[in-house]
């Protein structure tokens, strides 16, 4: 709920011009980062995509300072030079979101390998889009992963879309006998359902603590708007009528609603509770974003090296 | 080869000390300065920082029982284990990528790339990945990495196994870029780049591996960012790096039977590069050649250059020169190959031009 009002937010502040740049929504994903984020400690590893205010939110990221990094504000995880697109916050094990697709296989394998070289039981998570699997670096550390039996999980969301490209046009043969290729235990799973997503991710992160190797989590999903905020005009690639569906019927934060409502673990009443909570929360962060300061000038040189 | 009869200073030397004037420290010590090779002293620097902190691992292809195809890592898996000394698929990108995420993790990894003609695989986790992580997180994340890779020809490799692309990583903010030329420079350097917070690039010289030189037995680090003169001359100053300081003090024994007395400054590291010193030592000359194994065209020679033009162009009597490797793939036959980098022959020459004395 936090991330859906989140990105809604985002969207419109890039449409009222208040945000530079652009930014990749998350909405429709929301269960796959919570579900998988849920399973994790603090000090676990993951590292996100582009698309990634998500998985940074279901991380433990706060409201303020992600807006504030939007928006280039000194306040902002990474003082403004990140954005949208490199939040990275080292106290809740956020190694970064990286704009390469793929580009963070590396990044999550070798967190895992230096929790098994420290001794540690700390895991790691390394999320990325459909689109990563054309990319050689995911199979060359899936291969090391494997031979090494390191604490890493690969969670693909194939949200159907390689930014503007089906996946079936750019995918050759199953995704999971990839998996398969370097025995890793893979599941697919509907990712619209945050319950079987966080039961999956449970059993293999608890494997990965065990040091019994990684494994790999395939989510099925969908992205409800366009591959970033100004993709607005979609027919070319994909129907009205499909992403209705997907709305409608299919829309992660409705089917857990509908779901808490049945087993009487909620009613409309105390959703709307949380919903108007959140509402707060989210208003009252982007006016701590807005109200900020930009980084003075003189910080452009700062932190180039460490 | 020939080689200084005593260790390079680590710092510039001040005026009026002659060439091979050690360390304080070594003379202090007064015991004859043992001998080892470039490669022994590589092999030193990194069994020693494992002795040290048992953070840095070791992770590259045939590193462990094979210690590389130039064999420089020899008996560091016997003494580190498997763990430590890690073979690897081969897989540039892969090893690359992982370490960066070790180093950003509490590790402080040592990644071996066989031949500088590979970091063309690498060059994602390097220039997207690597060197940017510290600045894109606003100063939190640091990627305390060595990158270990080769470069030079003229060992008929042909194409593939010759590149000098060391200015490739000095374009990229965030990345530091190292050349030893002494196997004394080789293990004060390495050693640094170990304990350096950012990621390292040192290229060896794959001919120099067997060069001998004096390095002392006592612990040393070398500070990046400081030339060293290598020999001090006050006609002409050549500019040198990794393998070209050897050819450089070659070009200035040539230039001394004809009187002309050559001034043979080592960067050390291209970035961060010590600008002060070569440009000191160019207004002193007042003229200057670059000399460096990369691709002349947009290499380190211009870069380089520059900072000498701009800096001390008042005091020159001619134009700063420079001299890289040919702009053609580097070829296979011996008659062909040897045409493409710069010579002692060579630097003499266009060092007597400079001085009207051709």
């Amino acid at each position: 709920m936090k991330i859906r009002l989140f990105e809604e937010q985002v969207n419109q502040l890039y449409m009222s011009a208040k945000m530079p740049g652009l930014a990749h929504l998350y909405i429709g994903q929301e269960a796959v980062a919570v579900g998988v984020c849920e399973t994790l400690r603090q000090d676990d590893y993951i590292t996100s995509t582009h698309r990634g205010h998500g998985h940074c939110l279901a991380k433990g990221a706060s409201l303020d300072r992600m807006f504030a990094e939007l928006l280039g504000k000194a306040p902002g995880y990474c003082r403004g030079k990140g954005g949208s697109m490199h939040i990275a916050d080292q106290e809740t094990g956020n190694l970064g979101a990286n704009a390469i697709v793929g580009g963070s296989a590396g990044i999550a394998t070798g967190a895992a390998m230096s929790a098994k070289m420290r001794g540690s039981d700390q895991v790691a998570v390394c999320f990325f889009g459909e689109g990563a699997l054309g990319q050689g670096l995911l199979y060359e550390c899936m291969n090391m992963a494997s031979l090494w039996k390191l604490p890493v999980i690969y969670v693909c969301e194939n949200n159907l879309y390689n930014e503007y490209t089906h996946y079936s046009e750019t995918t050759a043969g199953e995704i999971r006998e990839r998996a398969k290729a370097f025995e890793i235990p893979c599941e697919a799973i509907d990712g619209q359902d945050i319950v079987l997503v966080h039961a999956a991710s449970q059993y293999f992160v608890e494997r990965a603590r065990k040091r019994e190797g990684p494994s790999f989590l395939i989510c099925n999903t969908y992205r409800f708007y366009g591959h970033h905020v100004g993709d607005v005009d979609r027919a070319y690639y994909r129907s009205k009528k499909e992403e209705e569906e997907w709305k409608n019927r299919r829309d992660p934060l409705k089917l857990l609603a509908q779901r808490l409502t049945k087993e009487k673990t909620a009613d409309d009443a105390s959703l709307k509770q949380i919903e108007d909570e959140i509402q707060r929360q989210i208003e009252a962060a982007v006016q701590f974003a807005l109200n900020a300061p930009y980084p003075k000038p003189s910080e452009v040189e700062q932190d180039v090296y460490a | 080869m020939s080689m200084p009869s005593k260790p390079s200073p680590s710092f510039p030397l001040p005026a009026g000390e002659g060439q091979g004037e050690g360390k304080q420290s070594i003379i202090a010590s007064g015991k004859p300065i043992r001998e080892i090779t470039f490669a022994q002293a590589i092999n030193e620097a990194l069994a020693e920082e494992m002795r040290r902190d048992p953070k840095v691992f070791i992770i590259g292809e045939d590193v462990a029982e094979a210690g590389t195809p130039f064999k420089v890592l020899s008996g560091l898996v016997q003494e580190f284990g498997k763990e430590r000394v890690i073979d690897s698929p081969i897989s540039e990108a892969g090893i690359s990528g992982i370490t960066v995420g070790a180093a950003m993790t509490g590790m402080r990894p040592v990644v071996d790339i066989m031949f500088g003609d590979f970091i063309t695989l690498t060059m994602d986790q390097m220039v997207n990945q690597a060197a940017k992580m510290h600045y894109m997180s606003g100063g939190k994340l640091k990627v305390p990495m060595v990158m270990r890779t080769t470069l030079g020809a003229t060992r008929r490799s042909a194409a593939q196994h010759s590149q000098s692309l060391h200015a490739w990583f000095s374009h990229i903010p965030g990345l530091k870029v190292v050349l030893p030329a002494t196997p004394y420079d080789a293990k004060g350097l390495l050693k640094t780049a170990i304990r350096d917070d950012n990621p390292v690039v040192l290229f060896e010289d794959k001919l120099m591996y067997q060069l001998k030189g004096p390095v002392p037995e006592e612990e040393y680090t070398i500070p990046f960012g400081v030339a060293d003169i290598k020999r001090q001359g006050k006609d002409i100053t050549l500019v040198a790096t990794s393998s070209m300081v050897q050819v450089s003090l070659s070009a200035a024994e040539i230039l001394a039977a004809v009187g002309i007395s050559a001034e043979v400054i080592d960067v050390r590291t291209t970035v961060p590069l010590d600008k002060k010193t070569l440009i000191e030592s160019a207004k002193k000359t007042t003229r200057a050649i670059v000399v460096d194994e990369g691709y002349e065209r947009y290499g380190v020679t211009a870069e380089i250059a520059s900072v000498i033009a701009d800096g001390a162009f008042y005091y020159l009597d001619a134009p700063v020169k420079r001299m890289g490797a040919m702009d053609v793939p580097v070829p296979f036959s011996p008659v062909l190959e040897d045409q493409t980098v710069p010579t002692p022959e060579s630097v003499a020459g266009m060092a007597k031009v400079l001085c009207n004395k051709s």
